[in-house]
């Protein structure tokens, strides 16, 4: 099971309605399905990954967030919009943002942590942009083209004014070991946050 | 007889199963029933009696919950899938998508296929008696609209013992026939299957629709719809509707790659005869169409399509019109079809997720234009497959 699900289930209300962003082949969204009754709708442009949604059934809607962007959907419209590992592939961050928290009273968005101290580290001491098991891409084919790290993001959620209802750091098995939550934005690889409008 | 929108001469990739092939529903005949019970249809007139006529694919199970209804677009019929008869060199017009091992995979589903009424292949409409005056009706067939044909095939579903459809299934008109079902009896429909179709016509849509409208008027042998009395048909006007109704079935890009500017000559001729290949293949489309199909049901059909907008019903607004639906839906668009564009279908998704009920889009994209819905290419069988194994499994769950 995707280690991210079971950080992401106790905040979401049973038979709520959930948008989940780059749904991928819905694991989540059936497994929210499943557990919670949602009544869920993912977002994917990935052939495959909508065929295997629909196998699933999981409700799936062909749209590129990149290029219709979300104006099709109405404001507060679901009570949970999640985006999972795409923020920093998206191409303007910050107005994925504010549509998520206009479309649904919460979000929860989880992304790499791109201060993590191997980034720092290979940075550093290789002078290279850095690559890993988490970010395989070379700099000019990355699909990831705004990453960030958790100071980062929390410094635009408060210029947003944006709340910040919850933050749940991992590691890469999506534990929460030791180090991670002393220093976060050091020894942490993921981040799963709960926001909020104030 | 007429059995897809452009004819399987342009069909690319059609499939290739024969009668005897095991992806074939094999031989089929079709059947008809006679319904007594009066029809009272929405224009305020009143059908007495009438006869449907209909096919059938596939075994209905135990509980009758296997069932999905096929409904055809503007010229099609009953003959969905499989042969007539073993020497028939065409199937029905949706033998690609019906079928053992196909999306609608007669393995697991009971299909129905039946001709609308006012159509011209068995159904009672233009071409049949009219019991009250002897004669056939023509012209004084009563127009009937979607919602009309819905409570026929709800009538039909009785008859054959099917009380809730797994689903309802339509390609352009037939679309918004398996829309209009969900909304008139949300207890009888558990998904709802919506390719190539919109919430209503557009302007331009009715424009190309009174175009071909006009064409078949204005034929000298259209004697106001009473042609059959003096033993012809509008055939050049039917030919001309055709071939205008034909293009907004292609893309340009479509014909661009079948004829682009091929003639049929190596030199102009300096005339007005068909030269190039494209007026040549338009020309033979109409003419073949106009053959076997009725002028009076073309008129039929294209009305039913311009009065379609069942939002009016619930307060002009589509949301609230889908608020009653209980089916989920499956909604597909084609990039490249202009008649009845993704943005269209786009429409519909939206407020099919704001009236919150469960819908999946697909966006394939098909240089063929609004024929692709007729087309097996890969990615629509992909997702129409998975759609319909879904159906079948959930059948499967209720059953067992």
């Amino acid at each position: 099971m995707r280690a991210d699900l079971n950080v992401i289930e106790p905040w979401i209300n049973p038979g709520t309605q959930v948008l989940d962003l780059g749904c991928g082949d819905g694991t989540l969204l059936a497994y929210l399905q499943e557990k919670k009754q949602v009544l869920g709708y993912g977002l994917e442009i990935g052939a495959d990954a909508i065929t295997s949604c629909l196998r699933k059934g999981v409700n799936v809607i062909e749209q590129n967030l990149d290029s219709k962007g979300l104006a099709n959907f109405a404001d507060q419209q679901f009570d949970t919009v999640i985006m999972t590992q795409a923020l920093q592939a998206i191409r303007r961050p910050d107005v994925m943002l504010d549509q998520m928290l206009r479309l649904g009273r919460q979000g929860i968005v989880t992304f790499p942590n791109f201060g993590h101290w191997r980034c720092r580290h290979y940075l550093l001491w290789k002078g290279k942009m850095p690559m890993s098991k988490s970010l395989p891409y070379t700099w000019y084919n990355t699909p990831n083209i705004h990453l960030c790290t958790f100071k980062d993001f929390e410094a635009l959620c408060q210029a947003k004014n944006i709340r910040i209802l919850n933050r749940m750091v991992v590691n890469d098995q999506f534990e929460q070991s030791g180090f991670s939550q002393m220093w976060p934005n050091l020894f942490a690889q993921f981040a799963v946050y709960r926001i909020a409008r104030f | 007889m007429p059995n897809s929108l452009s004819g399987e001469t342009f069909a690319v990739g059609a499939s290739s199963d024969d009668a005897l092939s095991e992806k074939s529903v094999g031989i089929v005949t079709p059947m008809l029933l006679h319904f007594d019970e009066a029809l009272n249809l929405v224009c305020g007139k009143t059908l007495q009696q009438y006869d449907i006529v209909y096919e059938t694919y596939g075994e209905l199970n135990a509980t009758g919950s296997n069932a999905i209804l096929i409904c055809h677009a503007l010229s099609g019929d009953h003959h969905a899938a499989g042969y007539h008869a073993e020497q028939d060199d065409k199937p029905g017009w949706w033998n690609s998508c019906i079928g053992p091992g196909k999306p609608i995979d007669t393995n697991h589903f009971y299909v129905v296929s039946l001709n609308n009424l006012g159509g011209c292949n068995g159904s009672t409409g233009p071409k049949a008696v009219n019991p009250e005056t002897g004669e056939l009706y023509g012209p004084d067939f009563p127009i009937v609209t979607v919602k009309d044909w819905v409570e026929s095939q709800a009538r039909l579903a009785d008859v054959l013992g099917i009380q809730v459809w797994a689903a309802v299934v339509g390609g352009s008109l037939g679309g918004m026939q398996a829309l209009r079902w969900s909304l008139d009896y949300p207890e009888r429909v558990k998904h709802a299957v919506v390719i190539a179709s919109a919430p209503k016509l557009s302007a331009q849509n009715i424009a190309f629709n009174e175009i071909a409208r006009k064409a078949i008027t204005s034929d000298p042998d259209f004697h106001d719809g009473h042609y059959y009395r003096y033993d012809t048909v509008p055939a050049k006007g039917l030919m001309l509707a055709r071939m205008i109704g034909h293009i907004t079935y292609l893309s340009d890009a479509s014909m661009g790659e079948k004829f682009g500017r091929e003639m049929k000559a190596s030199e102009f001729n300096f005339g007005y005869g068909v030269e190039f290949e494209v007026e040549s293949y338009l020309n033979y489309q109409g003419e073949r169409f106009s053959k076997t199909f009725d002028a009076n049901t073309y008129l039929l059909m294209t009305r039913a399509l311009d009065y379609f907008d069942p939002a009016v019903d619930f307060g002009s607004s589509l949301e609230d019109a889908l608020k009653r639906a209980t089916c989920a839906y499956f909604v597909v668009s084609f990039s490249s079809d202009w008649r009845f564009s993704p943005e269209r279908s786009e429409q519909l998704v939206e407020a099919m997720v704001k009236a919150g009920k469960p819908v999946s889009y697909a966006s394939i994209e098909a240089p063929h234009g609004h024929d692709a819905f007729l087309i097996p290419s890969p990615r629509y069988m992909d997702v129409f497959s998975a759609y319909m194994m879904r159906v079948a499994e959930e059948v499967n769950a209720d059953a067992g």
